[in-house]
């Protein structure tokens, strides 16, 4: 199992938000996605959901080109960055929802809708939920369906540390289990117990993509906060 | 796609104003027949309601529901679905939720007051207007990103196609009053879908007064079962093309 993205750019008007990106992801590893503001992290991950379609280039899912594809997305969790729910539905009629449009065979985890305590507030409507509470169905969902890959963008932001810390150790317990997960963060201290590869990216461009150790060698850093300080600073 | 269209209608069901809409239509429809014992003069006032409120209505509503669904639309995409399926779906619930309240609102007063062809024929023209309206507004909501400027550009095609082209085809018409213009003419018809129903409805009227000048030359032209057979098959057209460039347009955009 492994996503490979050749030679991607994406240009939106003048801004080039991908640039002949060319990234090899394999399953069992935790994938950190760091970069600047802008530097082209989101726009990596829709292309690989196929909500946006490069310019040139091609991605493939499992040796499949992805493009006309859409089976594929079964396999994948997401967690946008800002999730944004129909607002007049209830948070049971969203879980319901998505429910039923997958349709999967294979038994959900409810796991994390149970830790957050998701029951108790089911009846609430989207448009009342706090940007936190958000953030705990976008994840509960994305974990439901037992995906064999993870796509999280700056999961923990507006989340409090005792949710945080929920999600961190069920993103741990999710690789443990031998899935692919990749994951953008601004917190990189958070990130050091979490991933095994690290891929840096610039104004569109990828920078590197190496594992930790491999980092932590070329820097002489332990931690990836001080190790990336290292390379910005380089640059 | 079923399912995907069960939501939509729901949601639709759930906004009130579908509802409204049915409710106006019935009290507009059953006040036309209860004011004047000749039913062909109600249904002749309820082709005005068929031909301008109701594509009013279509589009407008339509394209406010395309963006207001922005949020239902990024989140299926992300999902196991095709585009495809997710963008028919939110046409069919529209189009088909719009064409109920018309059916109730004026197709259930129409059988029971004038029940004849012309009264069938209003229902079709209405059906017809409230499927190719919403189809255009689907087209309209997709091309532009701007939810005012797309409520803008969904106004103006009302107006276009209610007022401003028959304006222009009186324009052309006297422009070249010396040169022999019923070819043509059928030919401008053709891209007006709300002047496509009006013959289609005139034609069995049979009020050749009221039928103008396109309508006379498409009876001298066609005949009166070839014209209805013909703007029919335009109307088709009419309702597949708009939701047709719509979808491609749509698998093709960034979300």
């Amino acid at each position: 199992m492994m996503i490979i993205a050749s030679n991607v750019t994406k240009t939106f008007g003048k801004l080039k938000a991908l640039d002949d990106v060319s990234v090899t992801c394999n399953k069992g590893h935790a994938i950190a996605l760091i970069g600047p503001n802008g530097s082209g992290k989101t726009t990596l991950i829709k292309t690989i959901l196929g909500m946006v379609v490069p310019d040139s280039g091609f991605i493939t899912f499992d040796k499949h080109n992805i493009l006309h594809d859409w089976k594929y997305r079964e396999r994948i969790g997401y967690m946008p960055q800002i999730g944004r729910y129909p607002e007049s539905m209830s948070i049971a009629q969203v879980l319901e929802m998505m429910r039923d449009i997958r349709n999967s065979p294979s038994p959900l985890d409810e796991e994390l809708i149970e830790q957050f305590q998701l029951h108790e507030i089911e009846n609430k409507k989207m448009r009342t939920l706090s940007g936190g509470t958000r953030q705990k169905v976008s994840a509960s969902l994305a974990f439901l369906f037992n995906p064999d890959v993870l796509i999280l963008d700056e999961p923990t932001a507006g989340l409090d540390p005792l949710a945080a810390e929920i999600l961190k150790q069920k993103i741990i317990a999710e690789k443990e289990k031998g899935k692919l997960i990749l994951i953008t963060s601004h917190i990189l201290s958070e990130l050091d117990d979490l991933v095994s590869e690290i891929i840096y990216m610039q104004d569109g461009k990828l920078q590197f993509h190496k594992s930790l150790e491999q980092l932590q060698e070329d820097t002489g850093k332990v931690k990836i906060a001080q190790a990336i300080a290292q390379v910005m600073k380089k640059k | 796609m079923k399912t995907i269209i069960k939501y939509v209608m729901l949601d639709l069901l759930r906004n009130r104003i579908v509802l409204g809409y049915t409710f106006v239509l019935l009290i507009i429809s059953f006040g036309v027949f209860n004011m004047d014992a000749n039913t062909t003069k109600g249904v002749l006032s309820l082709m005005n309601i068929a031909l301008i409120f109701v594509p009013l209505v279509s589009i407008i509503f339509s394209t406010i529901y395309v963006y207001n669904s922005s949020e239902f639309i990024e989140l299926l995409v992300a999902q196991p679905l095709k585009r495809k399926t997710l963008w028919m779906s939110i046409y069919t619930g529209l189009a088909f939720s719009l064409s109920l309240a018309f059916l109730a609102g004026v197709g259930l007063p129409v059988l029971l007051y004038s029940f004849s062809v012309t009264g069938l024929m209003l229902i079709i023209s209405g059906l017809f207007q409230t499927v190719i309206f919403a189809g255009i507004a689907l087209l309209a909501a997709v091309k532009t990103r701007d939810k005012s400027k797309g409520i803008g550009v969904a106004v103006l095609l009302w107006f276009l196609f209610t007022l401003i082209y028959d304006a222009i085809v009186m324009l052309v018409l006297f422009q070249f009053s010396d040169y022999p213009m019923e070819k043509p003419m059928i030919a401008l018809t053709m891209f007006n879908p709300v002047d496509l129903s009006r013959i289609l409805m005139l034609l069995k009227l049979d009020i050749s007064a009221l039928m103008g000048y396109t309508g006379a030359v498409f009876l001298d032209f066609f005949g009166s079962t070839n014209g209805i057979l013909f703007s029919i098959a335009a109307l088709l057209l009419w309702t597949i093309a708009p939701v047709w460039a719509s979808l491609k347009y749509f698998q093709k955009k960034d979300l």
